[in-house]
């Protein structure tokens, strides 16, 4: 060996016990499903298949709706909070405890770093838990009036970038303020949530308080057009929470809608280089850009922009992309083939619109869905990469001249999700954050998430909070 | 000065570079390097990293305790870490006070250690705080008795104070004393220089003023050498690399004892600098105990079980 070539140190899989088929999660109980059928999900670094997974129908969605309200109606709504509480407690306990185990199946499941699951998305679940439990008995307390209402039976979709994590932010905050749940995860990650069942039951929570049905778009939709549903969660596409928005005008329900985003990352000329160059790589890289909030457009002011580029390309070909278990990857596995062609068809189009594509040399392994790190110079405002959400590792990187240039940039589009500012500049942070229209902006950090902190978006990024006290709102009804 | 990096030699123009010098963000470097000391290193990668570990140890005793015969024992060492197996490689450097110089020297010289070089403290170490004559003496006598590596101390009072001409200056007297007869580390106890910005300052004083390598402490004062600490200084040798096609070495010193922390800074070396620094002409680790955790390491790892500690020897 001539150079510190690290050996492969790959977690075990055995640590886990998938099982072959898995049921819906209904009323406590795991089923089989109505119609008797089923789809696999597999393991996208791979293309394996992990598992047979029940396809959720109309007859099961009202199943397990009933079985919510019934929950609700006789046991949650009326336990006082300090007991829901205790539930909440018991659930965060039992997750840190089976930590590694959640890390491995969503790493399995989804194809992002073992590193990152085990160092982000478990213990954040968990932390949601926590924070949603101490909570659970203070809701007076939460600016909501003295004595505020559960929906009642909420219907919660959640999408396959962050399955676990995205399940603590939506179950925690309804099971606090005394909602019951119909959660349904993406198609192509649904294992964790159901490891969350057994999590469920082993906690004792009543029965029906949770339900997790398995299925794709239409099982969705069954469930969001279900006129035993109070409330709507959703974090996903634009386009689907667009049809949600347009399916419960007129009714009596309520929405939350966690959305796309465009996020700018400002780097001004007297920022630390070297940590804004960390706090790019992060905005776009980590969990192979499949982050809603990413900063997927780089504004960099147009003295520094060399210096930084070569900083950033230095840093980007050190990035180990390759086996998601190896706890060395730093870039994982898209998570689907057609979320692959996704990020292709646009990618690609920065290339025929003029724009410069670079990435680093990277072997990319030959089964699974890969895309490498990739960055765009020379962007433009017009062009499709510097507008529409890739949900993948591809950087676009756009200059500005003067601070309200970039402000100006930075707000041009049509989401409003996240920010960062690169400055060393107190004044100038604060200027800028107060002229961005995005709902979390970050300074000389990125991606940095915190169950007490809400998260939500501007302009198509979505309506509502989730997460702190703002986040409860979503799931209360006040006095006034 | 082995750059022309600044305009002329004034102190303002010093100031003027140093002050141009990107600001460093505490939490952003802290994060980053939490992140690469997530790194697993094992089998092979592990071994070899144990023996490049070994080659770059700066294997010290600075204690006013210090006997004649610590020093030979400790040269022994250095030049055959394990004498029950001769594949286990010698030492980077002796590193001891300047009366010892001549002793190291000899030992080294009479036990097959010609190659190893001795290092010695030096310019009023470990404060710095004594006039520039005493400091050029101190430096010229090492080097009479065979030192072939000064660590010289910088003297913070003056850097923090603002002083920085005076610092500079002090670095090229000793730089020139050196000439081709010793490399010159430079100490920047950055344990008394506080906040990275400052690490930062004084790693690019030091390698414009001459510094052969740069060293974070001396040992005496905590904290010494922590992961965030030699992150800034490898970022400044690789910048400065860029800058000039010099490569300047880098030396943590102090609070590396165990495999483990200097696998840490081999991770850090070849992320942040890069994979030309991992070479004991551009890193070394100041360090006593942590040898003995080495080879107890690689026993390990040959025999598959831990050994006692009564299988190595005491310093």
């Amino acid at each position: 060996m001539t150079k510190f070539e690290y050996a492969p140190a790959p977690e075990s899989a055995s640590l886990v016990d998938i099982k072959s088929e898995y049921g819906l999660f209904i009323n406590g109980k795991f089923v089989a499903p109505k119609s008797g059928k089923t789809f696999t999900t597999i393991n996208p670094a791979t293309e394996e298949v992990l598992a047979k997974i029940a396809y959720a129908e109309l007859a099961d969605v009202n199943l397990a709706v009933t079985a919510a309200r019934n929950a609700f109606t006789k046991t949650w709504s009326n336990l006082p909070g300090s007991q829901r509480g205790k539930y909440l407690f018991r659930i965060a306990r039992i997750l840190q405890e089976r930590s590694r185990e959640f890390a491995v199946l969503e790493t399995l499941d989804n194809g992002k770093p073992i590193r990152e699951t085990r160092d982000t998305d478990i213990p954040l679940a968990a932390a949601h838990f926590f924070y949603h439990a101490g909570w659970a008995d203070k809701l007076s307390y939460a600016g909501l009036g003295s004595n505020p209402k559960p929906y009642g039976v909420a219907a919660q979709i959640i999408p396959w970038n962050f399955p676990m994590l995205m399940l603590a932010w939506k179950i925690a905050p309804a099971l606090a303020t005394g909602n019951t749940v119909v959660l349904k995860p993406a198609e192509t990650t649904p294992l964790t949530a159901l490891l969350f069942a057994e999590v469920c039951q082993q906690a004792g929570l009543p029965a029906g308080v949770v339900n997790i049905v398995t299925g794709d778009g239409a099982t969705g939709s069954h469930l969001v057009n279900h006129p035993g549903v109070d409330k709507v969660a959703f974090t996903g596409s634009t386009g689907v929470g667009k049809a949600i928005a347009k399916a419960i005008a007129g009714t009596k329900k309520s929405a939350t809608l966690e959305l796309g985003g465009k996020g700018a990352n400002i780097v001004f000329e007297d920022a630390p280089i070297d940590e804004a160059v960390e706090g790019i790589v992060n905005g776009i890289f980590f969990n192979q850009g499949h982050v809603c909030c990413a900063g997927s457009r780089l504004l960099v002011q147009e003295n520094i922009e060399d210096e930084l580029l070569e900083k950033l390309k230095n840093r980007i070909s050190l990035i180990r992309v390759g086996n998601p278990m190896d706890k060395n990857t730093d870039l994982g596995a898209i998570n689907s083939s057609a979320q692959l062609a996704r990020i292709k068809e646009i990618a690609d189009s920065g290339d025929i619109e003029g724009a410069m594509r670079w990435s680093p040399n990277c072997v990319l392994p030959n089964s699974g869905f890969w895309y490498p790190p990739t960055i765009f110079t020379g962007v433009s405002q017009s062009h499709r990469i510097a507008r529409e959400e890739i949900f993948g590792p591809v950087l676009s990187v756009l200059t500005f001249r003067t601070p309200a240039e970039a402000i100006e940039k930075a707000n041009n589009s049509p989401y409003g999700l996240s920010a960062g500012i690169w400055s060393d500049k107190g004044s100038r942070i604060l200027w800028t954050a107060k002229r961005l229209r995005a709902g979390v902006i970050w300074a000389n950090t990125f991606n940095k998430f915190d169950p007490a902190s809400p998260f939500g978006g501007y302009k198509e990024s979505g309506w509502g909070r989730e997460g702190g006290r703002h986040g409860l709102a979503g799931y209360l009804k006040g006095d006034n | 000065m082995n750059s022309t990096l600044l305009a002329d030699k004034s102190e303002a123009s010093l100031k003027r570079f140093l002050n141009n010098l990107s600001p460093v963000d505490q939490v952003g470097a802290t994060a980053r390097v939490e992140t690469l000391a997530t790194r697993s290193i094992k089998v092979e990668s592990k071994n070899w990293a144990i023996d490049l570990a070994i080659r770059m140890v700066d294997l010290t005793t600075l204690e006013g305790a210090d006997t004649p015969e610590k020093v030979r024992a400790l040269c022994a060492k250095g030049v055959y870490p394990d004498p029950t197996d001769l594949t286990v490689p010698s030492v980077g450097a002796i590193c001891v006070y300047n009366d010892m110089v001549k002793i190291a020297r000899q030992a080294l010289d009479n036990g097959g250690g010609k190659n190893i070089p001795v290092a010695a403290v030096a310019t009023a170490f470990p404060s710095g705080r004594a006039s520039i004559e005493v400091k050029i003496q101190d430096t010229k006598d090492a080097i009479a008795n065979g030192a072939s590596e000064i660590d010289m101390v910088i003297d913070r009072g003056a850097f923090l104070s603002g002083n920085l001409g005076l610092v500079f200056e002090q670095i090229e007297i000793i730089k020139a004393l050196c000439g081709d007869k010793a490399h010159l580390k430079v100490i920047l106890e950055t344990g008394e220089l506080v906040t990275l910005d400052n690490v930062r300052k004084a790693s690019y004083l030091a390698m414009l003023a001459g510094a052969d390598f740069i060293k974070t402490s001396t040992g005496k004062v905590t904290p010494a050498a922590t992961a965030p600490v030699v992150y800034v200084m490898l970022e400044a040798v690789r910048d400065f690399y860029k800058m000039t096609g010099t490569r300047i070495g880098v030396k943590p010193a102090g609070g590396i004892r165990t495999t483990k922390d200097a696998i840490k800074q081999l991770v850090l070396v070849n992320e942040v600098a890069g994979p030309e620094w991992l070479d004991p002409a551009l890193f070394r680790i100041g360090a006593s105990a942590l040898l003995n955790d080495l080879l107890m390491q690689r026993m390990k790892m040959r025999d598959g079980y831990y050994a006692s500690p009564n299988y190595v020897t005491l310093d």
